[in-house]
């Protein structure tokens, strides 16, 4: 038998041929150039094969089956028709899986994803092991491409295009039970079992998969026209076609082409190639890398916290107790009286109906997470969280009593997000073990997490604090303790910004609107209500001291008068049960562009300012903290990308010109032009 | 005959129970084992061991729901205590959490092991609605039809009184060999005492008051707060009336023998949902981690007895008990006697003082002695608390554990009628330290 350096074919007692992938200098499956060389040729082999029943296809690797294509390969096509020969190759050797005349079976365990699926699909079976791990799907939308090797056309082909389609527009993942049900999977069982159930397959030969006849009739012309417009529609609610064309081209090449013959996979390679050079999937690629960054920065601690003690059970401190139990951690909860408490167990509690759905598993965190008032906790945490009311002497009163109680090891974290960490060690034994752990509202929808080094937090806490934050799977981004820190510090002069141009008589909804066009998940008078006007006057007033910027009038007086957005029902907006009661249509003069060009300009300047001071190691950084910590529009590959694709000099002269027109006077000292060459 | 001494001394450490939570017609926040994992991991959690250095769990409960079997090992896991480590659960009807101390106490006192928890755990408020028998007929059958006609067939044997449900707890609250409920027993005894009305409803209104004072006094450190998933929490016993009087009291209408009795629903223990849990070391063990020491358990004794009368188990356990140290009643302190009835507590008050009831029931000469009220229940009892079957018999050997230290005083005696006819008595001593 021949041998390849990425995979490898042993044949069993029942003749049957296992071809195991083993990417070489790996510890996951990704397919590139080299391997599907190399599995084109396995493939080609079997055609003649009639010693071997059938033939195994597995993962050689401990962790998963195939994690995709490799993403590092996305900028490396020279042109279009490049990439889209690429995926024309691909197509032609899953064909020939596909017309093999021996049975095929495609064993998975753990995720099996993008092209990964895609090499599956051609298999006559696919068995997968019903555990926590497996995931299927193709996610390739969220890289702004759409799947290119013939995942669009099989899987609907295959199960019809409900659930088919719904897959590939939306990227989602699945478990192997969903996977199942759906029928892209022939049977999901138990780890002991995988092997007998595969094997069963190539020896028992059953009738392959088909649609039921009402999944085909969704493939049909008349059909199409009909579900696409419906998808369409339901897709244009959620994203907008000029930010996101990828599932729009892939739903209109199903629409034109369906699922059966050579075009539909001909269409789907030439869109897929030209999808690999918009602006779009570039910077979803970018932030990818960005996000595999901020992964990496975590792993040289060997820190494994299990016990977390969180004090402060209002909305931060007791979302992120729920958010460690969740992870797997022992969590303690402490507040002054079980009433404050209460609250944060019955979030929780939907919380983990929501993620774990079984009613052991949600038992099992309930029981991980304890209400704590005597604080009992604090003596067995690793990492002990405060997360208890913005003011400086309370959180150096807290400390000073946790330090002497907690153990040596521990890590001692704040979760403040304007007090400066040298000001809160100071009364500290050991200051060295102070770190900020500041998260972001709300805990289990933003990824990330600020790590916050004061000047005296010594390197091995720092990093362990990176450390739990990948534990319970944030992403973390080092920062340095100065006011605001990376993203309240660019957020805030913003969204002061904005309140500025309602007083200038532009309509709030009119903003938003710029906002959300330009790619923002919301707009900033929304995401004022939504993070409570009081905490962003708290905000703005001690920051805007900081960087001098005045506070609103508007702001203060609504704060007094008791707006204080959607949680009292009232802000800039009015709300019913938490929801925005719709604001009636308004017209202005100016063009939404004008608006976003302004507020966004503001946010660059402040970005720029952060580089400047070193708030962040580089702009890679930056970018990554706003796009996961803010939503900052990620097609754009966050705001000092977009600067630079811009042009900084550019961009730079039209915010002072701009300044200038308002009549705003122009600090030269904070001019980006000096950034251009570092960054 | 011979005496029954034991090898090692037992000692209670520590020990926390939930709020006892009054059921109110409908399931109650929590079943049997959230109840005891609230408790155990609030007791756990100010240890200075680990859950996995505990040697064994065992827990009384009367009935646990079916996803529950065993419940104490469920618990054990729950609570994070070691996979390797044993646990079990035992039933001794109303006196369950009593057995499971007694079971600890053994299992320490022979050598066994050294760190147990221990207690009972009741969710009363939700014991199962249960088919009738009617019921699971007609479902056997239609389970055994295999095809449609067969299937009809049997659809139609259907009757609407197949629907009624039977309601476990009122079964698990009659006595099935005498086919009288708990609250008749309470009766016989009030007939055969001639204790009126008027003294039962005295009697539970001071169970009422002194609950409520020991709450507003804080005097009940072992209660820990208990969080249930909807936002709700429960820092105290709610069953307690702070306001009740004689006069409310008396417009209560007999519930076990309508119309004539005089056993209420307000002289009576309260259906309730609650958890207590001990933790029990020996020397060795309260030594290796430092423990404080709450009390010594000297021993326990159990009788049995006519079941119709079954409220007069305390007078038959605890005298034997105290016959076998030689100790007198004046040599007690402090009492809990389990408040299932007032006029069962007051039966058994009567009985010992009572010189032809002792010498013909308790192979005395004469009668033991006029209990001391003031010394009896002293921060209320099962009346204005309820009673969660399963943990009431750990709640007072603890509370009685904590008035001893609060008093300065030396010993005390717990004990507990249990239905079917038989009494548990469990005598514990103020201790300190373990000595050398």
């Amino acid at each position: 038998m021949q041998t390849y350096k990425n995979w490898r074919l042993e044949t069993d007692n029942d003749g049957i041929l296992w071809v195991y992938f083993d990417k070489q200098d790996a510890s996951v499956n990704t397919l590139n150039p080299e391997t599907m060389e190399e599995f084109s040729s396995i493939v080609d082999s079997l055609a003649n094969d009639t010693q071997h029943k059938g033939v195994i296809i597995a993962s050689g690797k401990k962790n998963g089956f195939i994690a995709g294509a490799d993403i590092s390969q996305f900028n490396k096509f020279k042109d279009v028709a490049d990439a889209t020969a690429m995926l024309r190759k691909g197509q032609d050797i899953f064909e020939k899986l596909e017309n093999l005349k021996m049975p095929t079976v495609a064993m998975i365990e753990g995720f099996c994803v993008g092209g990964g699926l895609e090499l599956v699909l051609p298999c006559r079976y696919r068995v997968v092991e019903d555990g926590p791990k497996t995931r299927l799907g193709l996610p390739e939308v969220t890289l702004g491409i759409h799947p290119g090797w013939g995942g669009t056309v099989r899987l609907p082909r295959l199960i019809g295009a409900l659930n088919g389609m719904d897959l590939v527009l939306s990227g989602r993942t699945v478990s192997g039970k969903a996977a199942a049900k759906m029928g892209f999977v022939d049977a999901a069982v138990p780890k002991r079992h995988l092997v007998r159930a595969a094997k069963q397959y190539i020896l028992s030969k059953p009738a392959r998969h088909k649609a039921s006849w009402f999944q085909e009739l969704t493939n049909s012309k008349f059909a199409r026209k009909f579900l696409a417009k419906m998808m369409r529609k339901k897709l244009r609610a959620k994203i907008n076609p000029a930010h996101y064309p990828a599932p729009f081209q892939a739903l209109d090449n199903w629409e034109e082409f369906g699922v059966d013959g050579e075009m539909p996979y001909e269409q789907e390679a030439r869109t897929c190639g030209k999808l690999f050079f918009s602006e779009t999937s570039r910077n979803l690629v970018r932030c990818f890398f960005l996000q595999e960054r901020l992964k990496g920065l975590a792993k040289e601690s060997q820190f494994s916290p299990k016990h977390i003690h969180v004090v402060g059970a209002g909305t931060m401190g007791g979302d992120i107790a729920a958010w460690c139990a969740l992870k797997g951690m022992t969590v303690t909860l402490q507040d002054r009286e079980p009433k404050l408490i209460a609250p944060a167990i019955k979030r929780a509690y939907n919380l983990f109906k929501e993620k774990l759905k079984e009613p052991h598993l949600i038992q099992q965190a309930m029981d991980r997470l304890m209400p704590d008032v005597s604080g009992q906790g604090i003596a067995r945490a690793d990492v002990i969280i405060e997360a208890i009311y913005e003011d400086l002497a309370a959180k150096q009163a807290l400390f000073k009593s946790v330090e002497s109680k907690a153990k040596p090891t521990a890590i001692l974290a704040t979760n403040t997000s304007s007090i400066p960490l040298d000001d809160i060690n100071s009364v500290l034994d050991r200051p060295e073990r102070l770190v900020g752990i500041h998260f972001f509202n709300p805990v289990a929808k933003m990824q990330l997490v600020e790590v916050v080094k004061g000047d005296r937090t010594a390197d091995d806490v720092a990093a362990k604090a990176l450390s739990f934050t990948r534990k319970i799977d944030r992403l973390p981004l080092p920062v340095k303790s100065s006011p605001g820190f990376l993203v309240n510090r660019i957020l805030m002069p913003y969204l002061l910004e904005a309140v500025n141009m309602l007083d200038e008589g532009i309509p709030a909804p009119v903003i938003d609107k710029a906002m959300v066009e330009f790619g923002m998940p919301m707009g900033p008078i929304a995401l004022g209500d939504a993070v409570g006007l009081d905490v962003c006057l708290s905000v703005a007033k001690y920051l805007g001291k900081y960087l001098n910027i005045p506070v609103p009038q508007r702001l203060i007086t609504m704060v007094e008068q008791g707006k204080l957005g959607r949680k009292s029902g009232e802000g800039f907006y009015k709300y019913k049960n938490g929801k925005q009661i719709k604001p009636d249509d308004v017209s202005t003069d100016k063009s939404l562009e004008d608006i976003s060009d302004r507020l966004v300009l503001r946010m660059l300047d402040e970005a720029f300012a952060c580089l400047r001071e070193g708030v962040v190691a580089d702009g890679d950084l930056l970018d990554a903290g706003m796009i996961y910590g803010t939503g900052f529009a990620p097609f754009r590959g966050g705001p000092i990308h977009y600067a630079k694709t811009k042009g900084i000099h550019d961009l730079y002269q039209q915010y002072t010109r701009q300044k200038q027109l308002r009549g705003e006077k122009v600090d030269e000292t904070r001019t980006w032009e000096m950034l251009m060459e570092t960054n | 005959m011979e005496t029954k001494t034991m090898r090692r001394d037992v000692y209670i450490v520590d020990g926390a129970r939930t709020p006892f939570l009054k059921a109110r017609g409908k399931p109650g926040p929590f079943s049997a084992s959230d109840l005891a994992v609230s408790a155990g991991r609030e007791l756990l959690a100010r240890q200075p061991f680990s859950p996995t250095d505990i040697d064994e769990v065992v827990l009384g409960c009367m009935m646990p729901s079916p996803d529950e079997a065993n419940i104490g090992r469920l618990v054990g896991l729950r609570l994070g205590c070691s996979k390797s480590m044993p646990a079990w659960t035992v039933q001794r009807n109303c006196a369950s959490g009593m057995e499971a101390i007694d079971n600890a106490v053994k299992d320490i006192a022979i050598g066994r092991h050294n760190l147990v928890l221990a207690g009972g755990t009741e969710s009363m408020s939700r014991a199962p609605l249960l088919f009738n028998n009617g019921m699971v007929n007609w479902l056997a059958g239609m389970w055994g039809s295999k095809n449609i006609p067969a299937k009809l067939k049997q659809l139609i044997k259907f009757r609407p009184q197949f629907l009624a449900p039977v309601i476990s707890l009122m079964k698990g609250l009659t006595d099935p060999t005498i086919n009288l409920n708990m609250g008749q027993t309470a009766e016989i005894i009030a007939h055969q005492f001639n204790i009126s009305r008027e003294q039962m409803d005295a009697f539970a209104l001071e169970s009422h008051q002194r609950a409520a004072n020991a709450i507003s006094n804080k005097q009940l450190p072992e209660v820990a707060a208990s969080y249930a998933t909807t936002g709700q929490f429960f820092i105290e016993d709610d069953g307690v009336r702070h306001d009740t009087t004689m006069e409310k009291l008396g417009t209560l209408k007999p519930f076990f023998d309508k119309k004539f009795g005089n056993v209420t629903a307000g002289n009576s223990s309260q259906v309730t949902d609650g958890a207590a849990l001990l933790l029990l070391a020996s020397k060795e063990a309260v030594q290796k981690y430092k423990l404080p020491v709450l009390a010594r358990i000297v021993d326990v004794e159990w009788a049995g007895l006519d079941p119709s009368v079954m409220g007069l188990g305390p007078a038959y356990a605890s005298t034997a008990l105290l016959k076998r140290y030689n100790l007198h009643l004046n040599d007690i302190d402090f009492w809990e006697i389990n408040e299932a009835f007032a006029a069962q507590v007051l039966g058994c008050v009567e009985a010992l003082a009572d010189d032809q009831f002792c010498r013909d029931n308790l192979g005395m000469d004469k009668a033991f002695g006029k209990m001391d009220m003031s010394r009896l229940n002293v921060d209320g009892g099962g009346v204005a608390l309820g009673h969660p079957v399963g943990a009431s018999g750990a709640r007072i050997v603890l509370r009685l554990a904590h008035i001893l230290k609060r008093n300065n005083a030396q010993r005390g005696v717990a004990s507990i009628c249990i239905g079917g006819g038989q009494g548990g008595a469990m005598l514990i001593e103020n201790v300190s330290s373990v000595g050398v």
